[in-house]
C-alpha cells in the first residue's frame, strides 16, 4: 500500500484524473445550465454518442479536428432542439422524453457507425499542447499544463457557467425561469424560450464531450462508447448542487477516485476488481453523506410550463 | 397438338432447372454483441461470410443473422423464430443462451442447433457445442511476450474475470512465467465487456508503471490498442481476432478463432443427416486457433523460435495449459 | 396519437434508406408482437418485469420520488432469487417459491431503501443516489459471479461461465402455456398490479403516499413525515423490480446470467408513463410496450436491418409518446395541482 503513495504514482493518477474528468465536466456544466432553467435531460449520453460518432467520421473523412467538433457540436444543438421541443413544447414528461432521447441516439450512433464505417477505426485524436513555462513546473507541471486543448476547455468551462450562471442577465433569467417561471412570465422572460436556450446550450455542450471523447482521449468510436457515462454525468449536477464549482469536485472526486482504483489494481494490491470497481460510486454516495447539501433545486425542475394556470 | 407439346416442354423446362438450382443451405446466426466488435461476434460472423463465399455465395448459402442479444429472452425468441422459418443449422453464439436451446432444441427435431461457448450438448441429437481453449493461444502470447519484454512488466487489461477471458489470461500468465518467474505482470479488470474509456485508462496506468507490452480480452481492447498508439512504444497481443489492422506497428500477434473448420464439419454433418451430438473445441492442433503474427511488426527471431515452439509443444501435448 | 405515426413515417423512411422494405417491416412487426402463438406469449412474458418494474415507478412518482434505480433493484432481486433457492434446495416448491419471491423482494426494497433513507435523513437527491446504486449493483453481481455463485459446472468444465448453477427444479415458476416462456409470473404480476391499485385508493398508507405527492406542503401540516413516505415510496418500488428480476431468474431462465437484466429498468419508466401512473392502467400498457419490443425484434429478424435501427426507432417512440397531447396534458394538470396551495 506504500506504493500508491509514490510520486510516480500520485502524478499518474492525477493525470488520468484530468483526462477521465473531461467529458463529464462538459456534460454535466450543460447540465447544469439546462436544469438551472428547469429541464432535466437524462438524455444527455444519447447526445454525447451520436456527437461522438459525428465528429469521429467527420474528423476521419476531412482529417480536420476542428470540423468534427464543429459536427459534434452541431449534432448537440440539434438534438437539444429536439429534446426542447418534446419537453418545452410538447411538454412531455422529461425523464421518459430524456430515455427516448437516449435510446435514439444509442440506436443511431450504432446505425450510422455500422452503415458508414463498418469496422472500428482509429484517428489522430488532439494532440497535448504544453503552455511553456507553467508546464516545466516540476510534478504538477505534466499534470496541469500538459494537455490537449478540448481538456484545457473543459476546465475554463467551469468559471465561465459559473460567470454565466450568476453575472449576467441571461444567467439571471435562466434562474428565475427554473425557480418561479409564472414570476418569471408574468415580469415578460418567455419561459419557453430561455428553457429551449439552455436546453440546447446544455446539450451542445454534451456534443463536445462526445468529441472530446472520440477524437481526444479515445480517439476511435465503437458501440456505446460512452458506457452511462451521459448518466453519471447528470447525477454530478445534483452532487455539485447546481452550482459549476461543486459540479467540478463532483466529477474529480468521481475521477480521481476511478483513477485510483485502477492504480490499486496494477499496483497488486489485494482488493477484489469488482470492489475496486466499485470505489467511485461508494465514495461518490459518502461524499454526499458528509457534506451536507442544502438542496437548492431549482423549484420548477421537472415540470412543464404553462401559461395563466395559477 | 403443338400446343400441347409445347407446354409439356416448358413445364418440364421449368421442373428441371428448379431441380438443378438446389435450395440454398441456410444458417442463421444469434449474437450478444456487435458484429464489428473487434471480437467475439465478430470473429463467427467473418468466419460465416467467408463459409459463403466459398460455397458460391448467397445462392448457395443464404445467411441469417441477429446481433446485440444480450438479454437472452429476446436471443430465445430469435433462435426460436429461425428455427421455425426452417433454418438447417441455427447458431446461438453466446455462452449465456444455454438453457434456451435445451428448451428450444427439442421443439425442432429437424433443425441443428450449434451453440458455444460450452462443452454441453444436453444429451440431445440436434445440438453441437462449441469453444475455444483460448488459454492455448494465451499461452503463446505471454512465451513471445516475455521474450520481447525490455522493461520486463507486462500489463493485463480484462473485462469481466469469466469465461474465455479468464481462460486466455490464465493461460497468458502460464507462458509468460514459463519463460521468466521474474517478470513482473500487473493485471486489471474492469468489471465491464464494452467500457472503452475505463479500459483505456487502465492501459495508461499500466503504461505509465511501467508496461511495455499489453495484453487483454474483449471488444473494450480497443482502447487499450489506442493507448498503446499513444504512448508509441507500447506492443499488443491480442485474441480473439487479428488485431493487427488497428495498429500495424504495434500489434505483435494475435490469437485468432477461426470456427470455419468446424462450420464446414456442421455443415458436411447435417447434410449426411447427423444433426449434433458433437462437441468442437478450437485448438491450436486443429486449426481452429490461430496465432497471426503481424508481418508489419518485426519480430526478433528468437522470440518467433520459443513462440513456434510453443505452439509445436501444446499441438503435441508436451506443453500442458490448464485454465 | 400523432406522435406515434410521426416516428413510424420516419422510421418508414429509414427503412427504405436501408433498402429494406417498411411495408414488410411493419407487418412483421405486428406479426411478432400478437400474431403468432409464440410472439404473443413472448408479448406478455416481456411485460411481465415491465409491470412490476413500472408498479414500483407508479408508487415513487406519487410521491414524487422519480426511481431510476430500477436497474440495481433488479438485479438485487435477481441475486437474491439465485442465492436463495441454492441454499435451501431442499424445501419443497410450494414453500420455496413464495419464500423465494418475499426474499426477493425485500432485497429489491433494500436495494430501494438506501437511496430512501439518504433522501429522507440526508437529503441527498435520489437521482443520484439511485443512478449510483445501479453500477454498485452491477459490480456486485459481477463480483457473486465471478466467486462464490459461479456454476460449479462451468469451474469443471474450466469453461468459466458467469452464470449461477442452475436453479432446483421445485422453484421454477410453471409455464402456463406449452413451448413457450410465459410463466406463472405473469399472473402474479396482474395480481400484484390489483393489489397496489387498493393499497395506493384504499389503505391509509396509500392515501398518505399519494397527498405527499399531490400537496407536500399540506401534508405536512396535516401530521405526515414526509421524507418518511418518500422513502417508504422508494423502498417499496425498489420492492416491486427486485420481484421482477426474481420472476425472471426462477420463470424464464432457471439460473442467474449476466443480461438477464438489462434494460428493464428504464423501460419500465417508459410502460409507466404510458399507463398513466395507474396500477391498473399499467397492465394494457406493459402490454402494449412489451408488444412494440417483441415486434421490433421480429421486423430486425424479417427485413435484417441492423438492430440499432430499432432502437432508434423505440426512442422516437418513446419521444413523442411522451410528447403526445393526450396525457401530457394530464401530466401537466397534475403537476399544477402540485402548485395549488
Amino acid at each position: 500500500m506504500k506504493n500508491l503513495f509514490s510520486l510516480t504514482v500520485v502524478s499518474g493518477i492525477l493525470n488520468t484524473m484530468v483526462s477521465l474528468a473531461t467529458p463529464f465536466l462538459y456534460a454535466a456544466l450543460g447540465e447544469t445550465i439546462a436544469q438551472s432553467s428547469g429541464v432535466v435531460n437524462l438524455g444527455v449520453d444519447g447526445v454525447m454518442l451520436l456527437s461522438a460518432f459525428a465528429a469521429f467520421y467527420v474528423a476521419l473523412t476531412t482529417g480536420s479536428l476542428w470540423l468534427g467538433l464543429l459536427a459534434a457540436a452541431i449534432v448537440g444543438l440539434l438534438m437539444g432542439l429536439l429534446m426542447s421541443f418534446v419537453s418545452v413544447t410538447l411538454k412531455a414528461e422529461q425523464g421518459v422524453s430524456g430515455i427516448g432521447l437516449y435510446m435514439f441516439g444509442l440506436g443511431m450512433s450504432s446505425l450510422l457507425f455500422k452503415i458508414l464505417i463498418g469496422t472500428v477505426k482509429t484517428v489522430k485524436g488532439f494532440p497535448p499542447v504544453v503552455i511553456p513555462l507553467l508546464g516545466d513546473i516540476p510534478i504538477v507541471g505534466p499534470i496541469l499544463f500538459r494537455n490537449s486543448l478540448p481538456v484545457y476547455g473543459a476546465f475554463l468551462l467551469v468559471p465561465l457557467v459559473w460567470w454565466l450562471l450568476e453575472k449576467t442577465t441571461l444567467g439571471l433569467r435562466i434562474k428565475s425561469v427554473g425557480q418561479n417561471p409564472a414570476a418569471a412570465d408574468s415580469l415578460g422572460i418567455s419561459v419557453d424560450r430561455i428553457r429551449y436556450l439552455s436546453v440546447c446550450l446544455g446539450s451542445t455542450l454534451a456534443g463536445i464531450a462526445g468529441a472530446s471523447l472520440s477524437i481526444c482521449l479515445l480517439n476511435l468510436f465503437q458501440d456505446d462508447l460512452t458506457a452511462g457515462q451521459g448518466f453519471i454525468a447528470v447525477a454530478l449536477v445534483y452532487f455539485g448542487g447546481w452550482n459549476p464549482v461543486g459540479v467540478m469536485g463532483g466529477a474529480l472526486l468521481f475521477s480521481v477516485v476511478n483513477s485510483m482504483q485502477l492504480w490499486m489494481q496494477v499496483l497488486g494490491v489485494k482488493i477484489p476488481s469488482s470492489v475496486a470497481v466499485m470505489l467511485p460510486y461508494l465514495l461518490t454516495i459518502a461524499a454526499l453523506t458528509i457534506t451536507v447539501n442544502r438542496m437548492r433545486q431549482p423549484a420548477a425542475l421537472n415540470k412543464p410550463f404553462e401559461r395563466g394556470e395559477n | 397438338m403443338t400446343r400441347r407439346s409445347l407446354f409439356i416442354a416448358v413445364v418440364l423446362g421449368v421442373l428441371i432447372t428448379a431441380s438443378v438450382t438446389a435450395a440454398p443451405f441456410r444458417i442463421a446466426v444469434v449474437m450478444p454483441s456487435a458484429t464489428t466488435d473487434m471480437a467475439f461476434s465478430q470473429s463467427m460472423w467473418s468466419a460465416l461470410q467467408s463459409i459463403q463465399k466459398e460455397m458460391g455465395g448467397a445462392s448457395a448459402l443464404e445467411l441469417k443473422y441477429s446481433e446485440n442479444m444480450y438479454k437472452v429472452p429476446d436471443a430465445a425468441a430469435a433462435v426460436r423464430d429461425y428455427a421455425s422459418q426452417g433454418f438447417d443449422i441455427v447458431i446461438a453464439h453466446g455462452s449465456q443462451y444455454g438453457s434456451s436451446v435445451q428448451e428450444i432444441a427439442k421443439d425442432f427435431p429437424d433443425v441443428t442447433f450449434a451453440w458455444g461457448t460450452d462443452v454441453n450438448t444436453f444429451g440431445l441429437p440436434n445440438v453441437y457445442a462449441y469453444t475455444a481453449a483460448a488459454e492455448q493461444g494465451g499461452y503463446v502470447n505471454g512465451v513471445i511476450a516475455a521474450k520481447v519484454t525490455k522493461s520486463r512488466k507486462i500489463g493485463v487489461t480484462g473485462p469481466v474475470e469469466v469465461g474465455d477471458a479468464k481462460t486466455y489470461i490464465d493461460g497468458f500468465l502460464q507462458g509468460v512465467q514459463s519463460v521468466d518467474k521474474s517478470i513482473t505482470i500487473s493485471k486489471t479488470w474492469t468489471g465491464s465487456f464494452s467500457d472503452v474509456a475505463l479500459m483505456t485508462a487502465a492501459a495508461k496506468t499500466h503504461i505509465a508503471s511501467g508496461a511495455d507490452v499489453l495484453t487483454g480480452s474483449s471488444q473494450s481492447v480497443v482502447g487499450s490498442i489506442q493507448a498503446a498508439i499513444d504512448k508509441g512504444s507500447v506492443l499488443w497481443f491480442g485474441t480473439q481476432a487479428d488485431q493487427a489492422s488497428l495498429a500495424s506497428a504495434l500489434v505483435v500477434a494475435s490469437q485468432v478463432y477461426d470456427w470455419t473448420g468446424m462450420l464446414r464439419d456442421m455443415i458436411t454433418k447435417h447434410k449426411a443427416g447427423v444433426l449434433g451430438g458433437t462437441q468442437y473445441t478450437l485448438t491450436l492442433a486443429n486449426g481452429g486457433l490461430k496465432i497471426a503474427y503481424n508481418p508489419s511488426y518485426k519480430l526478433p527471431s528468437s522470440a518467433k523460435s520459443a513462440g513456434d515452439a510453443s505452439i509445436q509443444g501444446i499441438t503435441k501435448g508436451t506443453i500442458k495449459v490448464e485454465p | 396519437m400523432a406522435g406515434v405515426i410521426v416516428a413510424l413515417a420516419i422510421g418508414a423512411i429509414m427503412l427504405v434508406v436501408l433498402k429494406a422494405d417498411p411495408i414488410a417491416a411493419y407487418a412483421a412487426l405486428v406479426r411478432g408482437a400478437v400474431g403468432t402463438r409464440f410472439g404473443l406469449t413472448q408479448t406478455l412474458v416481456k411485460a411481465t418485469p415491465l409491470l412490476l418494474v413500472g408498479l414500483g415507478i407508479c408508487i415513487a412518482f406519487r410521491a414524487n420520488v422519480i426511481n431510476i434505480g430500477g436497474e440495481g433493484q433488479i438485479i438485487a432481486g435477481a441475486l437474491m432469487a439465485a442465492w436463495f433457492p441454492l441454499t435451501f434446495s431442499s424445501w419443497p416448491g410450494w414453500l420455496l417459491i413464495p419464500a423465494t419471491m418475499i426474499a426477493g423482494f425485500l432485497a429489491g426494497s433494500a436495494w430501494g431503501f438506501v437511496p430512501g433513507i439518504l433522501k429522507a435523513r440526508l437529503r441527498v437527491n435520489e437521482i443520484l443516489s439511485t443512478i449510483m446504486m445501479n453500477s454498485i449493483a452491477l459490480q456486485l453481481m459481477n463480483l457473486l459471479l465471478q466467486g462464490p455463485l459461479m456454476d460449479p459446472e462451468g469451474v469443471k468444465a474450466r469453461t468459466f461461465l458467469a452464470q449461477s448453477a442452475q436453479l432446483p427444479a421445485q422453484v421454477w415458476l410453471p409455464r402456463l402455456v406449452p413451448r413457450t416462456l410465459l410463466h406463472a409470473g405473469a399472473i402474479v404480476a396482474v395480481v400484484l398490479a390489483v393489489v397496489v391499485y387498493i393499497f395506493l385508493w384504499r389503505t391509509t398508507i396509500g392515501y398518505n403516499i399519494r397527498a405527499v405527492g399531490l400537496n407536500p406542503n399540506a401534508s405536512r401540516y396535516s401530521g405526515i413525515n414526509v421524507p418518511t413516505y418518500q422513502a417508504l415510496s422508494l423502498t417499496l418500488a425498489g420492492g416491486f423490480a427486485g420481484l421482477a428480476g426474481v420472476l425472471e431468474v426462477i420463470g424464464v431462465q432457471h439460473r442467474l446470467l449476466e443480461g438477464l437484466t438489462s434494460g428493464y429498468g428504464f423501460t419500465g419508466i417508459v410502460a409507466a408513463l404510458l399507463g398513466s401512473l395507474h396500477p391498473l392502467g399499467l397492465i394494457p400498457a406493459s402490454i402494449l410496450f412489451g408488444g412494440l419490443l417483441v415486434g421490433a425484434d421480429t421486423m430486425q429478424r424479417a427485413v435484417q436491418v441492423p438492430s440499432s435501427l430499432v432502437v432508434a426507432l423505440l426512442g422516437l417512440v418513446v419521444l413523442f409518446v411522451s410528447g403526445s397531447a393526450l396525457w401530457s396534458r394530464k401530466w401537466a394538470a397534475r403537476q399544477r395541482r402540485i402548485e395549488d396551495a
